[in-house]
């Protein structure tokens, strides 16, 4: 996997190598070079199947880290490309013309986390939340309990427990 | 012209495909019908939704819509200590939790780097071989009901909850198990399984022979799955295609040859393919891949060590800070490629967690495709063939 990483180092900004187990990469690539650097890999290195395509929401650092993972089914070997973009106004270009499913993977992200890939097909379609108003749910400032006491009435009779104290209290309540 | 569903079917009597590859519907020319297919069923058929567009009885157009088991897992993990997402990944594939929970506690293992003990590797490996029989054994029921052929339903979910018991002896528990824990499982085999579990092959294999009588070489059955639903080899990446779909396509993907994991590589098996690739295909390479299941389960009885630790030591579960950095643990389900992407930052709770289930692509974008020209009837067998689960969708 190095290799193919020194050969490329010419021709790409590749950062943060590292080889996290035999058969994974991780890998860093800027966000104009990406689409270009996994075409590469596709088309001219074996890397022919597409895993997932995911989003990281590193608040603190205000930035998201959207994960490539793609395999060499030849060799068995596979990468994370990690994309960093801004959080504000978070866009990437779409690679839906590699592979299919990518456009359901983009179309979720957007829905999920607010990042735009124009051009993908149907990009903008709700795909499993229906009448969202509310920010991205898979964003980190999303506060879920937030938003279940909101929306939901309390049922009654039922007590509230914060589970990590409960679990505590319940299986080593001498600490 | 062949009522029979191909994609390879003459489409020249249908009406031509605008710039976009749909069809210009003008659903007032009274000639189309909309209709809504789910999400009523409890099963896999009905568990999504396809709203489809009928020249006839034969699909013109097709999207899926996806949602209605959205309960937000992966964020929810993102709020609890990681021994606190073991009830909550085992219930995103309810037919094989084991899966689910095997790739998170791989996951956390390596980026704690815990090797664990010989005798759980053996263990896991057990589990995961008797989740694959049983959850094949649910599906070929739902395959043959959905043409008509309800008693296979009523024979294999027999076997399956014979398996059940297994589970249920070993585990605790029938449906969800979460036997495999970080670090290990949670124990032993409890005296007698072995025997027990030996009955309960053997009569799983007299009843496959009924089953191959009565399903595979029914006539009714062969007439509407030979042929059907045709996977093209040149798909098979385009579309991020794995597992059985995969393999009765000719590309021989199984996670347990590629990537080898636990003990595999000590187990004698080969990847179970076929090369026509229509329903009737993919329906034989499962069945045969269960029959691999009972041989492997075999195996791995006779090679296991007796005894042995069953747990590396971890640290306090409560208080357990898994290192920062991120991995992807995958294994091979019933349907193909199963991972979960994991990332820590080194604090007690998993900062994201990402399930690749094989049918986020085998259920949206190829499902959306081979529906084009399916008649109204086959719509829930070509569902089923494909094998999905719409909780892996939509997390």
């Amino acid at each position: 996997m190095k290799e193919i990483i020194d050969r490329l180092q010419e021709l790409y900004p590749i950062g943060d190598f590292k080889q996290q187990n035999k058969s994974l990469a991780l890998i860093t690539v800027d966000k104009d070079k990406a689409v270009d650097f996994i075409t590469r890999l596709k088309n001219e290195e074996g890397f022919l199947h597409l895993s997932i395509i995911t989003a990281v929401d590193w608040l603190e650092k205000n930035k998201f880290q959207l994960s490539y993972l793609i395999n060499n089914p030849t060799t068995k070997n596979s990468f994370v490309v990690r994309v960093m973009i801004d959080r504000e106004n978070a866009e990437m270009f779409s690679i839906h013309h590699l592979w299919e499913q990518a456009a359901t993977y983009q179309r979720e992200l957007k829905e999920m986390f607010g990042i735009d890939f124009p051009g993908s097909p149907g990009v903008d379609k709700p795909f499993i939340l229906e009448g969202w108003h509310e920010i991205p749910p898979y964003r980190r400032d999303f506060d879920t309990k937030n938003y279940s006491e909101e929306t939901y009435f309390p049922r009654e009779g039922r007590t509230k427990n914060v589970p990590a104290e409960y679990m505590k209290q319940k299986l080593y309540p001498d600490e | 012209m062949s009522k029979l569903f191909n994609i390879k079917e003459d489409r020249s009597l249908f009406p031509e495909k605008n710039e976009q590859g749909k069809i210009d519907i003008d659903l007032s020319s009274h000639k189309y019908l909309k209709l809504w297919h789910g999400p009523q069923h409890p099963g896999i058929t009905g568990n999504m939704s396809l709203e489809i567009t009928l020249l006839g009885d034969e699909v013109m157009d097709c999207e899926t819509h996806v949602g209605y088991l959205h309960r937000g897992f992966e964020k929810l993990m993102e709020r609890r200590k990681y021994i606190q997402c073991f009830p909550i990944v085992c219930r995103v594939a309810v037919p094989e939790p084991d899966f689910n929970e095997y790739c998170f506690a791989s996951a956390m293992e390596e980026l704690a780097g815990i090797e664990i003990p010989e005798s759980a590797k053996w263990l896991r490996t057990l589990v995961l071989e008797m989740a694959r029989l049983a959850s094949y054994l649910m599906w070929i029921g739902g395959q043959a009901g959905a043409f008509g052929q309800g008693i296979i339903g009523q024979w294999t979910n027999y076997l399956r909850d014979s398996m059940l018991d297994r589970f249920e002896e070993l585990t605790g528990g029938r449906v969800y198990h979460m036997y495999i824990i970080p670090g290990g499982v949670r124990g032993l085999l409890p005296s007698g399984f072995k025997q027990r579990m030996e009955e309960n092959l053997k009569f799983i294999e007299q009843m496959m022979k009924d089953v191959e009588r009565v399903m595979f070489n029914n006539a009714v059955f062969k007439k509407r799955s030979v042929d059907m639903g045709i996977i093209e080899k040149d798909w098979i990446y385009k579309f991020g295609i794995t597992g059985p779909n995969a393999r009765a396509a000719g590309v021989p993907l199984d996670v347990r040859k590629d990537n080898p994991y636990l003990v595999y590589p000590q187990l004698d098996f080969e990847a179970v393919t076929a090369t026509h690739s229509d329903i009737y295909n993919r329906a034989d390479v499962r069945r045969r891949d269960l029959l691999m299941s009972v041989d492997l389960i075999r195996q791995i009885m006779a090679k296991m060590p007796q005894k042995g630790e069953i747990r590396a030591e971890t640290p306090n579960v409560l208080h357990w800070k898994v290192p920062a950095g991120e991995t992807y643990s995958k294994a091979e389900c019933t349907r193909g490629e199963y991972g979960y992407y994991m990332v820590s930052d080194g604090s007690e709770y998993p900062r994201r967690i990402n399930v690749r289930g094989p049918s986020y692509t085998h259920a949206v974008s190829l499902l959306e495709k081979m529906i084009i020209n399916c008649n109204l009837a086959d719509i829930a067998g070509l569902m089923v063939s494909l094998h999905t689960y719409p909780p892996e969708i939509e997390r």
